[in-house]
């Protein structure tokens, strides 16, 4: 294991600056969008895949011999709160929500730390890329889609924005634990709370309406046109060029969502969706895809079937309706290497492995837009490769090399230099 | 959504003195091995297991074809089951405990019991360094508080050190109730608390050993004031009471191991001790046992050097580990969270089940009775139709005392059923709402009869 590390190391110290022309031969090649192919071969160049197949012939390509491992396409996380925090607990340390209820111009991507010690952390168990969302208020701001390696945003960036994050407004009465939260409707009594709830759908109606007047105002561009960040960081949404990635939970929120997205002609994605098993059909009816709460959680009522959880993925799968697995949602750990896990959840509970393996790459690559560069191993795409030694949705399954965009990313992290620091404590 | 408790309601699904026999299952003992074979129980108990046995006639006879047996899951830290956790306004709260606030009616029970654990550690919260005491249970779901009691376990007692603890003594409070400040605020107020409680609880040991031996003297004598306090304090002195340990940093872990040293009397477990690691020689040294978290981290200030590696590292170094949960969801899949500590540090299979059977048996003092298949030992025992160090495992039938009391084919099948019963129960309070939404028109030919608030 340790000359497995040391390798990694000198393979990054050697692609570090650049993506050289790599032959990756002798694993199983699980492509995800067609078929497995037993001692394949993957041909990078220029951090792209160049060839996929059983023999490619490249003049001149670095050989990596990987006999007996298995290659997969990293795995993409739909929901993630990475690099915006690094001890959740201190303050000052998170720079997740800010004031306000809409903050459509906030960027994620300005506030990511490129140096967080989550980001070796949750790559070295093949999490290549994950989406990274701003909270709070009803528009939260801008959600970047990244890769988990490079110097700056600049590198690590693959849309931003990737979406427009909004919570759609609901009533909650009940105040969760601890009564905490700032979103809408929390910690009220139910009356207030549905006041509130009137209030904020009304707030974000105006909202809506007062940015399509000035989207109407900019095209007109008349001599009192004055810009209004808010309302321009809008427009892509309003364009239907950027999708609005709306948080809902309960069926009734979730219908509301899809009358909204409906009336104001936008692309949604739904995120957390705890009933959307509920409204599977309307979600089909209407091509939304659902960004799954984590699979890894306690039923929502205390009379639901113990398996609940882990048998929504395989009910809007059956459905027809696209899923991506998220670390991040309701009762999540927050433990985005963890991803993998919430997928492997649902398998057994009607969820096929081949799609839970589909709904940690290729589908959220789809749902962000990313299809034809993330998300499987085909020509023409990023080469984001994990080199493994089984089934990478299995725990005891070893992440043995990792590429992202054709360059050999380091394995190393505070975990595992703490590790073999004190592995050596007498 | 109103309370529906009741259709989780299940008695347990065959007989105590039943014989049965688990075939054809790959057995997972823990402590004697791996084989293909069977398991026999009688009278709650495990008789034999091995590839050949022999089944009276009349045993009721499950076929595991395919599957795998193992020991119930034990976890050594829950709080599931408890209508309190939390005595917060006090630095020492001893006296209060958690078997006074049993609630058998808490579906996480059962959801436990799905997930294949059969034993857990119940434990007061971490606002006090010391906590109130803990309560080991059974997931025998159906049956009242007492019933959910392990008779035999040692009593335990919870200490917390660290960020929790401090909080109580910070404006803003946080965990407990108490609305202003509260002693300790630091670390070394942490160890002052501990170091005079114990101070106290020997004078009071002292008083009692006094007017004990002047009893058996024959003297006359007063018996000293019964303090609830300090009787469990004495408990620990006396290594009657196991200490559970709340505890994240190296140095406050060495800071309670010197303190125990010099009161005489040793800490059963460290709980969390996600830095556990960094001075594990140390752990081990003082016989002291460690009950951790997989894999979480950075959640606060004091979980930031944790590492996934925890377990394993702790393992190689002497300590005797366990995992456990600290959580009602984690709770339900202790086995792949054992799981890790294969991925991280290198543990064998066994190692990997022990942190999750046999290790929190001993930790518990309860290893005679659960942790491993071994005849004479409480047949608590979990089926699962994969390897359960696979992420695909799923809990097929769980046994405690011989008693089948989770079975996935009668969840399942039971569903349909429970689903209707709660329809029917709804629609009749829907109709009796709609029954009372009429009254005040009727009330209007009765002259004198005010209609009822129901509003």
């Amino acid at each position: 294991m340790r000359t497995c590390i040391m390798v990694a190391a000198a393979l990054a110290g050697l692609g570090a600056a650049r993506a050289d022309t790599i032959l990756l031969t002798g694993a199983t090649v699980h492509t995800v969008s067609g078929p497995d192919i037993p001692n394949g071969a993957v041909l990078i160049r220029d951090g792209k895949i160049a060839e996929v197949g059983a023999h490619i012939a490249a003049r001149g390509a670095r050989v990596i011999e990987l006999k007996g491992l298995h290659l997969y396409p990293g795995m993409i996380d739909s929901a993630t709160e990475l690099g915006l925090t690094e001890i959740e607990a201190v303050r000052e340390m998170s720079d997740i929500t800010d004031l306000g209820l809409f903050k459509p111009q906030l960027r994620a991507a300005t506030a990511v730390n490129p140096a967080s010690e989550h980001i070796p952390v949750t790559r070295a168990n093949g999490i290549t890329a994950v989406i990274t969302s701003p909270g709070g208020g009803i528009i939260a701001g801008q959600s970047v889609l990244m890769h988990l390696t490079g110097w700056t945003m600049a590198d690590m960036a693959v849309r931003s924005p990737a979406a427009m994050r909004m919570e759609y407004p609901h009533i909650q009465a009940r105040g969760r634990f601890f009564g905490g939260g700032e979103g809408p409707g929390r910690g009220a009594g139910y009356a207030e709370a549905k006041k509130r709830y009137e209030e904020q759908v009304q707030k974000l109606n105006d909202f809506m309406e007062s940015a399509r007047r000035y989207q109407k105002a900019k095209a007109a561009a008349g001599p009192e046109f004055e810009t209004d960040l808010r309302f321009e960081a809008m427009l892509p949404v309003l364009e239907g060029k950027l999708p609005m990635l709306i948080q809902a939970e309960k069926a009734k929120t979730i219908k509301e969502a899809i009358a909204f997205a409906e009336q104001q002609k936008i692309h949604m994605i739904l995120e957390r969706g705890v009933e959307a098993w509920k409204v599977a059909a309307d979600l089909k009816a209407h091509n939304i895809p659902v960004i799954l709460p984590p699979t890894l959680r306690l039923p929502e009522e205390e009379d639901d079937p113990y398996d609940k959880p882990f048998t929504i993925p395989g009910e809007l799968w059956k459905a027809g309706v696209k899923i991506a697995f998220a670390s991040f949602g309701p009762g999540a750990e927050d433990n985005p290497r963890n991803l993998p896990y919430e997928a492997a959840a649902a398998v057994g509970f009607g969820l096929p492995q081949e799609e839970a393996l589909k709904a940690v790459t290729l589908y959220p690559a789809q749902i962000w837009g990313v299809g034809d560069e993330l998300g499987s191993i085909e020509k023409g795409k990023w080469a984001d490769l994990i080199v493994t030694d089984g089934d990478p949705l299995e725990t005891r399954t070893q992440i043995k090399q990792e590429f992202i965009k054709g360059v050999a990313v380091d394995l190393e992290n505070k975990h595992r230099r703490l590790y073999e620091k004190y592995l050596t404590r007498d | 959504m109103k309370r529906l408790t009741f259709l989780m309601l299940a008695l347990p699904l065959a007989a105590a003195s039943e014989t049965t026999v688990i075939r054809n299952a790959t057995v997972l003992t823990v402590t004697k091995g791996t084989f293909k074979g069977s398991v026999l129980i009688r009278d709650g108990k495990i008789v034999e297991a091995g590839e050949n046995v022999t089944a009276p006639e009349g045993a009721r006879v499950i076929d595991a074809t395919g599957e795998f047996v193992m020991p119930g899951i034990i976890d050594c830290h829950s709080h599931i089951a408890a209508d309190s956790i939390n005595e917060g306004a006090l630095a020492v709260a001893s006296m209060v405990g958690i078997e006074d606030v049993i609630n058998p009616d808490d579906p996480d029970i059962y959801r436990a019991l799905a997930g294949g654990v059969t034993t857990a550690n119940i434990l007061h919260g971490s606002a006090d360094p010391i906590g109130g005491k803990c309560e080991v249970i059974k997931m025998r779901w159906g049956k009242d508080a007492e019933g959910l009691k392990f008779v035999g376990a040692v009593p335990g007692i919870k200490f917390a050190l660290g960020e929790n603890v401090k909080r109580s003594g910070s404006p803003g409070g946080g965990f407990g109730a108490s609305p202003g400040l509260r002693y300790p605020a630091t670390r070394m107020g942490v160890e002052d608390v501990i170091r005079e409680a114990f101070t106290e609880a020997r004078a009071y040991q002292k008083e009692w050993q006094e007017y004990r031996d002047k009893v058996a003297r024959h003297e006359q004598a007063i018996p000293p004031r019964r303090d609830l306090k300090l009787e469990p304090l004495v408990e620990v002195l006396e290594g009657k009471r196991y200490v559970h340990a709340h505890c994240y940093r190296a140095d406050e872990i060495l800071m309670l191991l010197h303190v125990a040293d010099d009161f005489g009397f040793k800490i059963r477990t460290l709980q969390h001790a996600l830095e556990g690691y960094k001075v594990a020689a140390e752990i081990a040294a003082h016989g002291t046992g460690a009950s951790t978290f997989s894999d979480w981290w950075a959640y606060k200030a004091e979980a930031y050097d944790a590492i996934p590696y925890n377990a394993a590292l702790m393992t190689r170094k002497g300590v005797l580990v366990s995992v456990n949960s600290d959580s009602a969801e984690l709770m339900r899949h202790l086995n792949t969270e054992a799981a890790k500590a294969m991925k991280y540090g290198g543990l064998n299979e066994t190692e990997a089940l022990s942190l999750i059977t046999i290790n929190p048996a001993k930790q518990l003092g309860i290893e005679q009775r659960v942790g491993s298949i071994e005849p004479g030992k409480d047949a608590d025992l979990t089926i699962y139709d994969k390897h359960p160090l696979s992420n695909y495992a799923k809990v097929d039938k769980v046994f405690i005392d011989g008693q089948l009391y989770f079975d996935r084919a009668k969840d399942l099948e039971e569903r349909a059923g429970k689903e209707a019963r709660k329809k029917a129960l709804i629609d009749k309070l829907k109709a009796e709402e709609k029954k009372e939404r009429k009254r005040p028109e009727a009330a209007d030919t009765k002259k004198g009869e005010e209609p009822g608030g129901a509003e």
